[in-house]
């Protein structure tokens, strides 16, 4: 039997139970209340008509069908958005032709300024890949698509500003990370190891076998176990670690002049087999034998397989989805999924999402504290306006202390309550919603000073940034309506008694919108 | 009583003070002698090119690229055995003058090569990760005059866990805050006020950054030169040399404040797994910032550099042997440096193991032969006078006698 068979009817024996779950009582939630739930967790909160939607077709098949995404009719405008940021479908090879620092005349050395022309010249990708997130994040009515892109990005961090990484980090969201964001986990894990923008952040690229001054760099081996697979303390040691160096050595991209010997795929990837150390190796208790490029392909198999690795991605999905502090019981049935399916991400979210424990976040007391991405996200979707550049969330995400894709080491960034929440957060999110209601986004000085042209026909900086039927106040009763009926008695008050121009605003910056 | 205002004045450039927890302000009345100073360096400096066994021939023939040579640009030599990083000769008069010492092979016991796992053990000062508090926080309730505020403060991280706890402590936020935000404006203010008028986490966060950034305000209107000296040190300036600026800055607010008594400032930039460089290169051009950036301290302290005690430490040290990339990967022991009036300095502390292979932890990095909880307790003893049962508290692994560190505080 063929291992999708296995996977197959595993996944029938545990979700049918999950699905007798479903009759249980959502703490006491009303079917309203249920779908603000839902927006606030598959999604990037409601859009106006949002709530009322997922009412109509009820709360299980809104989780269906966000998660078989390719049944859902596309927003038009996310396509228009995305069709001139051509840098995203560029290969790897591609990006580095253009962008990457030119090579030098054979016997001369690299000339500093054209290698900064080139840096200069490829923030295009960057800024493309800004905009593409935001405009999908924003616009997409397959929100948990953007969602679990957002997560696995964060959970292989890279760090646009790292030397050639910002040739290849819109690659690595559009071609690695998102095609397999609802996919198989074996299948991320390879992705994301072979492409050179992971190569370079974590230097396997310089990984070898030991020779004259050069030789093995365990920088990636150690964070692939730690931070992507087995986590932190999981049994594996320093011996681990060696051992997995050994077996990715040779792994990276071809160096200048090997091109021209070897036929270059145009994912970049290279396995040298002069640099890889092809010796047996013990890793995790498991021989693996001698050998080339197999011996790293059959090293992911280990770790994307070990119920380590299990419970390590089921805790962070937990924690992203429903709670700060994990219910372990809920955990463990979780990666017990996780496990059953091979690492299909999509059963394990439908394991998560169709458990009774999921609605525990609802209860009082248990909300997240939106990061300030998920807020300001949801503050424009909540307002309804269309943002002519949404590059311009990317100032107030700055302010806030979490800019796209400026996350320095590979841990990536938090999403609980006690990273967020302090006395600089709350006047900066006030600051945002006043701006918001007023028609008017912030951090206009900040997004001109960080980005350049979006276009590789180098136009300027587009200063517009609401669509100009939008750059009017917002209208308070139409946001409460968008919202829900979330909001307590004591913000209603305040709504109540507050100056006009002021009562989106509250709203906006009210303790029930920054938590989810 | 003091004026507020001075606090902020001091603090300057580029800086906010965000008290955390209600009543932040009250109560700045009393004050005490002695300071404390952690400085964190985060991603795990490499100690063997801080503190240079440089006669070891093992240290050479494990390092062929990033070893450092003698002689002219080379190892500024202490003693016989060791000798420091060129970069961080700005440092000798402190070692010639006797308040600069070191504690080689120290470090944290625990086995972790995890960065983030090393910092949260030895930020906690439990021995491990998890821990509900870090141990300033525990340290600071130990401290005189438990009332008064501010006591402890972070300089440029929010709220690292080394800080966390019951005990409130003030943050410096180093990303600049200077232009009046709309919820400054009062009417706005009224109307926020209401919706955040109660007792939850959120409305505390709201009132605290309220009442700061007013101090804030009062403080830049009154002082036009300082607005100045903000916006060019704003302007674009990197992380490393806003440290020296910003550690000259905090020996002013340490001398100045009576009541604050502990501060923790992190520097990051340390993990050289690639072209490390040896008198030159990317560590040396961060040592050198860190040098400056102790010896601005030293001058912000002026005469209160007697009184104070200041630790670096980073959260392991880095393989004995270079890797295939001209750099070092996460390894063990460390050094720890030690500075201040009270320090007995001029001096290495601790047991050195040597690099020969069949000394070093797992056969590759440098061992621990002195627990950091020892030299921490060291300090605190001597120079805070936390007793045994009050260290307990603080650091329950920490012994305050022998380890090889006797008369490291002058009492």
């Amino acid at each position: 039997m063929n291992s999708a068979k296995i996977a197959a009817i595993c996944l029938l024996c545990s979700v049918i139970p999950a699905a007798a779950a479903q009759q249980t009582p959502r703490a006491g939630l009303s079917p309203r209340e249920q779908a603000e739930y839902v927006l606030d967790r598959l999604a990037y909160g409601p859009r106006p008509g949002d709530v009322a939607r997922v009412m109509a077709m009820g709360v299980d098949a809104y989780v269906d069908r966000q998660l078989d995404p390719e049944s859902i009719p596309e927003n038009p405008r996310v396509a228009q958005e995305l069709a001139p940021l051509t840098t995203l479908h560029m290969t790897p090879v591609e990006l580095f032709r253009d962008y990457g620092p030119p090579r030098p005349a054979p016997g001369m050395k690299r000339d500093p300024e054209q290698v900064k022309a080139a840096r200069q010249r490829g923030r295009i990708v960057l800024q493309q890949l800004i905009a593409a997130r935001f405009a999908c994040a924003l616009n997409s009515n397959r929100q948990l698509e953007q969602v679990m892109t957002e997560f696995w990005f964060n959970h292989f961090n890279i760090f646009a500003e790292k030397g050639l990484d910002y040739v290849w980090i819109g690659s690595f969201e559009a071609q690695a990370i998102r095609p397999n964001a609802l996919g198989r986990f074996r299948d991320l894990l390879e992705a994301t190891a072979k492409h050179p923008a992971m190569l370079f952040y974590l230097d396997n690229w310089l990984n070898q076998v030991p020779q004259g001054e050069k030789g093995i760099n365990e920088n990636y081996a150690r964070e692939l176990m730690e931070l992507h697979t087995l986590g932190v303390d999981c049994g594996y040691t320093q011996a681990d670690v060696i051992a997995l160096a050994h077996i990715l050595t040779g792994w990276g991209y071809p160096r200048p002049g090997q091109a021209r010997f070897f036929p270059v795929d145009p994912s970049a990837f290279y396995f040298d087999p002069m640099r890889h150390d092809p010796s047996q190796q013990n890793l995790l208790g498991r021989v693996i034998p001698a050998g080339g490029m197999e011996q790293g392909e059959r090293a992911l198999d280990l770790l994307a397989r070990s119920p380590a690795t299990a419970h390590h991605i089921a805790f962070e999905l937990v924690q992203f989805f429903v709670s700060d502090k994990p219910d372990p019981a809920y955990v463990d049935a979780v990666a017990r999924q996780f496990l059953a399916t091979d690492g299909d991400i999509r059963a394990t979210l439908r394991a998560l999402f169709h458990d009774r424990r999921f609605w525990a976040g609802a209860a009082p007391g248990a909300r997240k504290f939106k990061t300030p991405y998920e807020y300001v996200l949801s503050a424009v979707r909540l307002a309804g306006v269309t943002l002519d550049d949404p590059r311009v969330l990317q100032g107030p995400l700055h302010q806030m202390g979490m800019p796209l894709y400026r996350y320095q080491t590979p841990e990536g960034y938090k999403n609980t309550r006690d990273v967020w929440l302090n006395s600089d957060a709350m006047a900066k999110r006030i600051d945002f919603a006043m701006a918001l209601s007023r028609g008017k986004l912030p951090g206009e000085h900040d997004a001109g000073r960080a980005t350049g042209p979006l276009l590789i026909s180098a136009e300027p900086p587009r200063p517009a940034m609401l669509a100009p039927g939008d750059a009017a106040p917002l209208d308070e009763p139409r946001l409460a309506q968008a919202f829900g009926g979330r909001l307590s008695a004591k913000t209603q008050a305040a709504i109540d008694s507050a100056a006009p121009g002021l009562k989106a605003a509250l709203l906006i910056a009210s303790p029930e919108f920054m938590q989810r | 009583m003091m004026k507020r205002r001075d606090l902020l004045q001091t603090v300057g450039a580029g800086a906010v003070l965000l008290p955390l927890g209600p009543h932040a302000w009250a109560a700045m009345t009393r004050e005490s002698d002695k300071r404390l100073v952690v400085i964190f360096l985060r991603g795990a400096v490499d100690g063997l090119s801080v503190l240079v066994p440089y006669d070891d021939a093992d240290y050479r023939a494990a390092r062929p690229t990033v070893a450092l040579a003698r002689g002219a640009n080379g190892v500024v030599p202490l003693d016989q055995r060791f000798g420091l990083h060129p970069a961080l000769a700005p440092l000798m008069p402190l070692w010639e003058s006797g308040s600069l010492a070191f504690v080689p092979a120290s470090g944290s016991p625990d086995p972790t090569r995890s960065h983030f796992d090393a910092q949260l053990i030895m930020e906690s000062g439990t021995g491990r990760a998890q821990s509900p508090s870090g141990w300033i926080n525990r340290l600071l309730a130990e401290l005189p005059h438990p009332g008064s505020f501010p006591r402890g403060l972070s300089f440029g991280e929010a709220l690292p866990h080394i800080m966390s706890g019951p005990v409130e402590v003030a943050t410096m936020d180093a990303r600049p805050n200077d232009k009046p935000l709309p919820v400054d404006n009062p009417n706005v203010a009224a109307a926020f006020d209401q919706l955040y008028s109660g007792n939850d986490d959120l409305s505390r966060a709201y009132r605290d950054g309220k009442e700061a950034r007013r101090e804030v305000a009062t403080a830049m209107a009154s002082d036009d030169a300082m607005a100045k000296e903000q916006a060019i040190a704003n302007n674009g300036a990197p992380l490393a040399e806003q440290a020296t600026a910003m550690a000259r800055r905090l020996g002013r607010l340490l001398a100045d404040q009576p009541r604050l008594q502990v501060a923790f400032m992190a520097v990051g930039g340390w993990d050289t797994h690639v072209r490390q460089g040896n008198a030159d290169g990317q560590l040396a051009r961060r040592l050198g910032y860190l040098a400056n950036a102790l010896t601005g301290l030293r001058a912000g302290l002026g005469d209160k550099y007697r009184d104070t005690v200041i630790l670096v430490m980073s959260e392991f040290g880095r393989t004995v042997h270079e890797n295939g990339n001209g750099g070092t990967d996460h390894g063990h022991g460390n050094v720890l440096w030690v500075l201040g009036g009270p320090v007995r300095g001029g001096k290495i502390y601790g047991a050195w193991p040597g690099l020969a292979e069949d000394r070093l932890y797992q056969r590759r990095d440098v061992a621990v032969t002195t627990d950091y909880h020892q030299v921490v307790g060291a300090a605190l003893h001597g120079h805070l006078a936390i007793d045994s049962a009050a260290l307990a508290r603080v650091l329950p692994n920490a012994r305050h006698a022998g380890g090889g560190l006797d008369g490291l505080i002058r009492v």
